[in-house]
């Protein structure tokens, strides 16, 4: 059983690790992602980790042109913009993530319900090296 | 759950102020409040004594950012000479200056307060386009930054959503610029007020004096069409999607129902307050809605005893043309599905039979983030008093209008129903 913190930071170093970790309720078996502190269904307290397994549907998505600083250090901009969507997974909760494997430049081509499955990208060098979580067409 | 709760005593708008909206180098802060409070003023139609306002409240969202000014509140207090009397800042994001307006509500009701002041204000230019965007990010939930999702991403992945669910396409999201481009030269507060022909004919004239080709465009939408008049902002938003940077103050007087004859013949009573809170992408129930909203929606009603048809106009938070489908679905003024076909047939142009954003919406008129929500009061306020000049809804009495304002990517909505007796 894992121990680790139920927290964004825990989250982030499960992510680190390749793994995508929930949160499940003890008391009504909720299962929820991001992990929650709190059950918003029974109000429950106590929450413990579930492994997620990373599969699941494109619900929504957007192609970003115009990009924040820290995407624009990858390279990405109006030339080149990249594809981020909202995943619900096939245990229920809903993923917001990078969609990778699809052609950002050509919107229209990209298909809400598309079958999709997690990644995990390792990017950087160095004390800046860090993974990130994506999903790719299945 | 929302219900039918009551302010326990009522609260009229006696007097309101706007500033100019706009990029301002030669303004900050202090001079575009002066502005709005300026006009407020002059506006009580009976005379105010200012040394009779006994506190104020003020949403600010993120001057602390924007201009590296924290702690707004005393500063508002000094500058319009009520120091030393409570002054509180408010923030909701894009919503800010409605909690303002709502905590004054609350203030009167409750018989602590007879007259209080309201109002917000933002100064965003001074940053650069990528600077305000870091700066208005911090308001989506944590969990979006982190995957590249910017304002217009979120908004824009609401749109791919509404598009597949319901068949609307670009086209429709179109429609709802071009009709607050209508609105946009009436407005002479606004900070675009070009329609959207008038941009087209600067752009042709521009191409001309440089010898270049003139596009020959043969309506709006195949302007809107063509990426080098309508660039990619985050796909389905385009440029023309999305509200601009700007600067800006708006204030309201607000006092117990029982004085507001003593200021004016003409108060404005507000009857419906409501307020809600959303999650993030990962946590909504739904792409095509505002959880919100819909809370707001329904506390205000119950507290009216009104319904969406007793409305006669509205101006609600268009920061992105698809969250104004979306918020006259929600609150009420059309059916699921069915706010992008209403736009089409002409419904929510100032003629229609549910105008909504005269002032020519967030988009044209400009959007300060902290005096958003007061300067859609304001408007509602020169509608239902018959002192919107041009913009004026033509051919009606009117009695009933209402502001919805939205802060963030729906984190904060409020809705509030205002009544001309």
């Amino acid at each position: 059983m894992e121990e680790r913190p139920i927290s964004d930071i825990s989250y982030r170093k499960f992510i680190e690790e390749g793994k995508l970790m929930g949160s499940r309720c003890r008391g009504c078996g909720k299962i929820y992602h991001p992990p929650r502190h709190l059950c918003e269904d029974c109000f429950g307290t106590e929450m413990e980790w579930h492994e997620l397994k990373g599969e699941g549907e494109l619900t929504t998505y957007t192609c970003i042109f115009v990009v924040p600083p820290y995407m624009a250090e990858e390279g990405y901009g109006r030339e080149n913009p990249y594809c981020t969507g909202v995943v619900t997974l096939s245990e229920g909760p809903r993923v917001v993530a990078r969609i990778e494997g699809v052609d950002a430049k050509n919107p229209e081509s990209i298909r809400i319900g598309m079958p999709v499955k997690a990644v995990f990208n390792r990017v950087g060098e160095g004390e800046k090296a860090r993974t990130y979580l994506a999903f790719r067409p299945a | 759950m929302a219900g039918k709760r009551k302010i326990g005593r009522g609260v009229a708008i006696v007097g309101a102020g706007m500033s100019r909206f706009g990029m301002f180098q030669d303004k900050d802060s202090k001079d575009l409040f002066a502005e709005a409070f300026r006009e407020l003023l002059e506006s009580v139609d009976k005379g105010l004594d200012p040394r009779d306002i006994q506190a104020i409240w003020i949403g600010n969202f993120s001057n602390d950012f924007f201009v590296h000014q924290a702690h707004w509140g005393p500063i508002i207090a000094d500058l319009t000479g009520l120091a030393p009397r409570a002054v509180t800042r408010t923030e909701g994001a894009c919503a800010s200056s409605t909690l303002a307006v709502r905590d004054g509500i609350m203030a009167i009701a409750s018989g602590m307060y007879d007259i209080v002041l309201a109002g917000g204000v933002e100064e965003m230019s001074k940053r650069t386009t990528e600077e305000v965007t870091e700066g208005l990010a911090l308001a989506t939930s944590p969990y979006e930054g982190a995957a590249g999702f910017t304002f217009p991403g979120v908004f824009g992945a609401l749109a791919n959503a509404y598009f597949h669910k319901y068949g609307a396409s670009r086209e429709h999201l179109m429609n709802v610029t071009i009709k607050s481009h209508e609105n946009a030269p009436l407005n002479p507060k606004g900070q675009f007020r070009q329609t959207i022909r008038d941009l087209m004919e600067a752009r042709k004239e521009k191409a001309r004096q440089k010898g270049l080709p003139v596009p020959d465009w043969s309506d709006e939408k195949e302007a809107l069409f063509d990426p080098s008049f309508n660039p990619p902002v985050a796909w389905p938003m385009h440029l023309f999607d999305c509200c601009p940077i700007s600067d800006g103050a708006s204030c309201v007087l607000l006092v117990a129902e029982e004085l507001a004859k003593s200021f004016t013949d003409d108060p404005i009573y507000v009857v419906g307050f409501g307020q809600g809170s959303g999650r993030g992408l990962h946590a909504c129930p739904s792409f095509t809605s505002f959880e919100a909203n819909r809370q707001a929606a329904a506390e205000a009603y119950g507290m009216s005893g009104l319904k969406p048809e007793d409305v006669q106009f509205a101006e609600v938070h268009d920061c992105f043309s698809i969250a104004e489908l979306i918020h006259i679905e929600d609150l009420g003024f059309f059916g699921e599905g069915e706010a992008y076909k209403a736009v089409a047939e002409g419904e929510t142009r100032r003629e229609g039979r549910m105008p909504i954003n005269t002032s020519g919406g967030l988009k044209c008129k400009g959007h300060p983030v902290g005096a958003t929500g007061v300067a859609q009061m304001y408007e509602v306020w020169k509608q239902l008093r018959g002192e919107a000049g041009e913009r004026q809804i033509p051919g009606r009495d009117l009695y009933i209008g209402a502001t919805q304002n939205l802060g963030g990517t729906g984190g904060t909505c409020t809705f509030t129903i205002f009544e001309r007796r």
